[in-house]
């Protein structure tokens, strides 16, 4: 059943994949990021209660759910790499983890932002807000820890060690808006039934969440190329790609 | 699969297991701690599981509806009281010297922080605005006859 897998074990086969795979999802993202940011920032209908200042929604929703979805991505990835070790998806796991913090580190500041003229705080200590903190914490732990060895074998075992001990966190800031009185309010679109927005905000939100995972998917190839060219610069052919490459540019 | 990634797929399955129970413990025994406030009938009736009440004195957040026509403000200065109520019917008064956040409006959801003066009154010291997670323009919340009393009809 996973015989078609098998191919990619090999680092050049999945470079090749990644780099095929990359123009798609960067052609997607300039696409659905002008829809949506046009969509959702100027033709959208402003809110009832808060008036233009939701339209922050558009950045900081996208983002907080792709913090969390690049943690589960590299949770599996981890899990992989743990049982049956795989070095690719150690590399993957390396990989997303700054995209992961970035995404964290701008939701948590769109969140801030928002939460000043709203609620009249930049900060509280409210259980969703909390728990946020600590993915951005276990994510620039992960990067830290990935880093701290230079026997990269060793580096990409802990750092996936670690990943997997984090990922209780993720259950946590979903439903510590549930399971606790928070300032910060209840799920709007991912909760049974119907979404609580009006259909004209959903549309362009639901734009920008599929921006948002594209991006994260284009960043993550990216960097998960570099990470197969550094941690195989010994192979041949890499040698041989930054040889045709010096050529190219050599003829210039 | 052979034996050895069967044993590392067991260790890391049961270490997942063991790790995501330990931690469902701790975030069950803190539970009345990581609760950002009391409800007003909390501060009147104690904790739904414990029955803890909170003393006279204790700083404390407090959550809750504004009562329509209850926001009574001092033309002389920024004080201003208002009444807070919940789902269970309790209603605490809240004091507050301040300028208000700009969401703060009669059947608007609130969280204050202040100390207890007694069993039904709070001094606050900081007021936030708790807004749902409703979205829509203005002309359909007009449609529905204003949210607050829409808000007020579904209890």
């Amino acid at each position: 059943m996973w015989k078609w897998l098998h191919p990619y074990a090999k680092p050049e086969k999945s470079y090749q994949l990644a780099g095929k795979l990359l123009p798609w999802f960067v052609v997607l993202t300039v696409i659905t990021f002008i829809i949506g940011l046009l969509w959702g920032l100027l033709f959208a209908p402003a809110d009832y209660q808060q008036g233009d200042s939701f339209r922050i929604i558009y950045i900081h929703v996208p983002a907080a759910m792709m913090a969390m979805g690049a943690y589960s991505s590299m949770a599996i990835a981890a899990f992989v790499a743990l049982v049956w070790q795989i070095r690719l998806a150690e590399m993957t796991v390396a990989a997303t983890a700054p995209i992961g913090a970035v995404f964290t580190f701008i939701a948590l500041f769109t969140g801030a932002a928002w939460g000043k003229p709203m609620w009249g705080a930049w900060w509280v200590w409210d259980a969703r807000l909390t728990s946020e903190l600590i993915l951005l914490f276990v994510y620039l732990g992960i990067i830290a820890l990935y880093n701290a060895f230079s026997d990269k074998v060793l580096a990409g075992r802990a750092a996936s060690i670690l990943t997997l001990v984090g990922v209780i966190n993720l259950p946590v800031i979903h439903y510590s808006v549930v399971w606790w009185n928070t300032l910060h309010q209840g799920p709007t679109i991912s909760k049974f039934g119907k979404p609580s927005m009006a259909v004209e905000m959903l549309w362009p939100l639901l734009i920008m969440i599929a921006a948002f995972a594209t991006l994260l998917g284009a960043l993550i190839l990216m960097r998960f190329r570099n990470e197969i060219l550094t941690r195989e610069s010994h192979r041949p052919w890499v040698r041989q790609l930054a040889l045709n490459n010096v050529k190219i540019t050599g003829k210039n | 699969m052979n034996p050895r990634r069967k044993k590392r797929l067991l260790i890391t399955s049961f270490l997942a297991v063991a790790l995501s129970l330990a931690v469902g413990l701790v975030l069950f025994a803190l539970q009345q701690n990581i609760d950002l406030f009391y409800t007003p009938t909390e501060i009147i009736e104690g904790k739904k599981e414990t029955g803890i009440k909170p003393e006279v004195g204790q700083r404390l957040r407090i959550g809750g509806m504004v009562v329509q026509g209850s926001v009574k403000r001092n033309p002389e200065s920024l004080k201003v009281s208002f009444d807070l109520v919940d789902n269970g019917g309790g209603i605490v008064t809240v004091f507050f010297d301040g300028i208000l956040p700009d969401l703060f409006r009669e059947g608007q959801g609130i969280v204050a922080q202040g100390h207890l003066l007694n069993a039904t009154q709070i001094n606050a010291s900081e007021v936030l605005a708790k807004h749902d997670e409703e979205y829509m323009p203005p002309e359909v919340s007009e449609a529905l006859v204003g949210m607050d009393n829409f808000k007020a009809n579904n209890k």
